[in-house]
């Protein structure tokens, strides 16, 4: 009998060097991150020793100083509201507007729909001055409302676009049907339109938890006077500028794994969701 | 009646969003469009207009050179060497395992690759900055530095030499966005129809000429794609340098971009009327790349 498929693994040189290459760039991403976790357990001697060397003991004091001193956790909680209330509004604001533009024929719709894409193509810095004062006059700097309808606002434009595009594949027939069967525009939306969404909400969701979850920029100018509301990303900008002085590098590193671990637990868990979320805003 | 309850649905769906967008995102690019034919300070109640002077200080102003040429060097790099690493990466995880059974297959652990290498991307760019900080470190403490070190290699500048600390910053880009453009590619390979490969291997094409003769031309437009969104990440390289470089682009300005110069000259400096006709300089630079990539990328389309 003659095999069909002839089962020949290949171990040709260019097999292996491939694999010589991946393995090297997953040690470049793993190696820092594991590092990072590492030192945190260090002592202060240790980080400054030979970098290749596992901590002597199992310390935990840095992780309690980076949540109690640094205020990593109060950073932390400000983070998650913000975030919780950004995307909220975002996700909100957004499909309503997105399915108005995408399925209701008035005048000015496009002119509507292109007011809010067009934001796409202005980078934010070009706004920063002025935004600045525009929260100061409504009276919202140094709070976290204001930083929170500034992210809505700015989440807008990407949401608006890609929900519309969403809405408008979505099929007919069955809104239809709900508006016969007495159904009111408002319900036809909330108990028709938004679960038929559901793929796309959720896709656009998560690129919008990650996109308010990483900013730095709008809340570096935003909340710059109050340090008590400042989210994670100024704290570690801080505590890290800060550990120079105090030379409380293992508290460093712990505030650094504080904020990864959490992250990364989020992306192990969703991260066909996470890479489909963020890859399909690029393709659409 | 009902034509009255449509239109009042449609307003109450748009009036918050309307109203948000346009007080927070509209007004302040209107604004900075007029700020940048003035000089104001950012306090002073006389608002006056200098017309286009500050555009031609513009010209004159050597910081902002030094900014416009690092970034013109990042706006190259960054997304040549990001596409190239991630071209490479995609194809082999998707196509690399030659043609075994049917059809084409990534290579051994394709899938642990495509998780670790996509992680970094969910980090927060301050916290990369904070992290290579540490990595980067210019005496043997450093983490590359004492590997070196055990090599018997003196510790390097990394982000203290003027020369390289532009370099040094734009792989910690390169080392964040890889992840990303590898899953993107992926999904484009995987739209180009399986027989293409199976045809071209039984007669006899090996994996490179694969790569460059079916993979490389049939993903033209996520290319593109990609490309433009690398452009538009380059412009938003302000996290990252702050945090390694410092507010002035240490050393000595030689890692400064746009975005850095813009801020401090706001918000440091106070000239928020200067700051505005940088940004609005900004904004036609972020345009005429988008455009010029779209005009030299596009050329006929290989049909499917």
């Amino acid at each position: 009998m003659a095999p069909r498929e002839i089962e020949r693994p290949r171990f040709g040189v260019l097999n292996g060097l491939s694999h010589v290459a991946l393995a090297v760039w997953a040690l470049l991403i793993v190696a820092p991150l594991l590092w990072t976790f590492l030192a945190s357990f260090k002592s202060n001697a240790e980080i400054f020793g030979d970098p290749l060397q596992l901590p002597g003991a199992l310390r935990l004091d840095a992780w309690g100083r980076a949540w109690d001193t640094a205020h990593i956790g109060r950073y932390m909680l400000n983070t998650v509201i913000v975030v919780l209330f950004g995307t909220a509004g975002t996700m909100v604001f957004g499909s309503m507007a997105a399915y108005v533009l995408a399925r209701y024929r008035f005048p000015g719709s496009r002119l509507i729909y292109y007011y809010f894409v067009a934001g796409l193509a202005f980078p934010v810095f070009l706004a920063l001055g002025p935004l600045f004062f525009v929260v100061k006059q409504v009276g919202l700097l140094n709070s976290h409302v204001g930083l929170v309808l500034v992210y809505v606002a700015y989440s807008l434009p990407f949401t608006v676009f890609f929900l519309a595009a969403f809405f408008r594949t979505l099929p007919e027939a069955v809104a239809e049907a709900a508006q016969i069967d007495g159904a009111s525009h408002t319900r036809t939306f909330f108990q028709i339109m938004v679960p038929m969404a559901r793929p796309g909400l959720i896709s656009i969701t998560i690129f919008n938890v990650l996109g308010q979850w990483n900013q730095y920029l709008l809340p570096l100018v935003l909340l710059a006077g109050d340090p008590d509301k400042w989210v994670l990303t100024q704290g570690i900008a801080r505590i890290s500028t800060l550990a120079g002085y105090e030379a409380d590098w293992p508290g460093l590193f712990a505030a650094l794994s504080i904020t990864i671990l959490p992250v990364m637990i989020v992306y192990i868990i969703f991260q066909r969701q996470i890479q489909s979320g963020l890859g399909s805003g690029a393709l659409k | 009646m009902e034509r009255l309850r449509r239109y009042g649905f449609v307003a109450g769906f748009l009036a918050v969003p309307l109203v948000l967008y346009t007080v927070f995102v509209i007004s302040p690019y209107v604004q900075a469009f007029q700020l940048a034919l003035t000089s104001w300070n950012g306090y002073s109640s006389i608002v006056r207009y200098v017309g286009l002077d500050n555009f031609g200080r513009l010209f004159q102003d050597e910081v902002f050179w030094r900014a416009l040429r690092n970034h013109g060097i990042l706006l190259l790099v960054l997304p040549l060497v990001t596409i190239l690493i991630a071209l490479v990466f995609a194809f082999l995880l998707n196509l690399g395992g030659g043609t075994r059974g049917a059809g084409m297959k990534g290579v051994w652990g394709s899938n642990f690759y495509r998780t670790v290498f996509f992680f970094p991307q969910v980090l927060a760019v301050a916290v990369v900055g904070v992290l290579f900080q540490a990595v980067y470190r210019p005496d043997e403490d450093g983490v590359i530095n004492g590997v070196l070190a055990r090599f018997g290699v003196d510790p390097v500048g990394w982000l203290i030499e003027p020369d390289l600390a532009l370099w040094s910053i734009i792989a910690v880009m390169v080392w964040q966005a890889v992840g990303f453009y590898v899953v993107l590619f992926s999904a484009g390979m995987a739209a180009i129809p399986k027989d293409y490969f199976e045809a071209a291997a039984l007669d006899g094409a090996n994996r490179l000429r694969l790569f460059f003769s079916i993979t490389l031309p049939l993903l033209r437009d996520t290319v593109q794609v990609g490309w433009i969104y690398l452009g538009i990440a380059a412009f938003d390289g302000f996290a990252l340098i702050q945090v390694l470089a410092g507010d002035k682009g240490e050393p000595d300005g030689a890692t400064t971009i746009l975005p850095i110069t813009i801020y401090n000259t706001a918000f440091s400096y106070q000239k928020v009327g200067y700051a505005s006709a940088m940004g609005v300089a900004l904004f036609f630079l972020t345009v005429t790349f988008a455009v010029l990539t779209l005009r030299t990328t596009r050329r006929e389309r290989v049909e499917l």
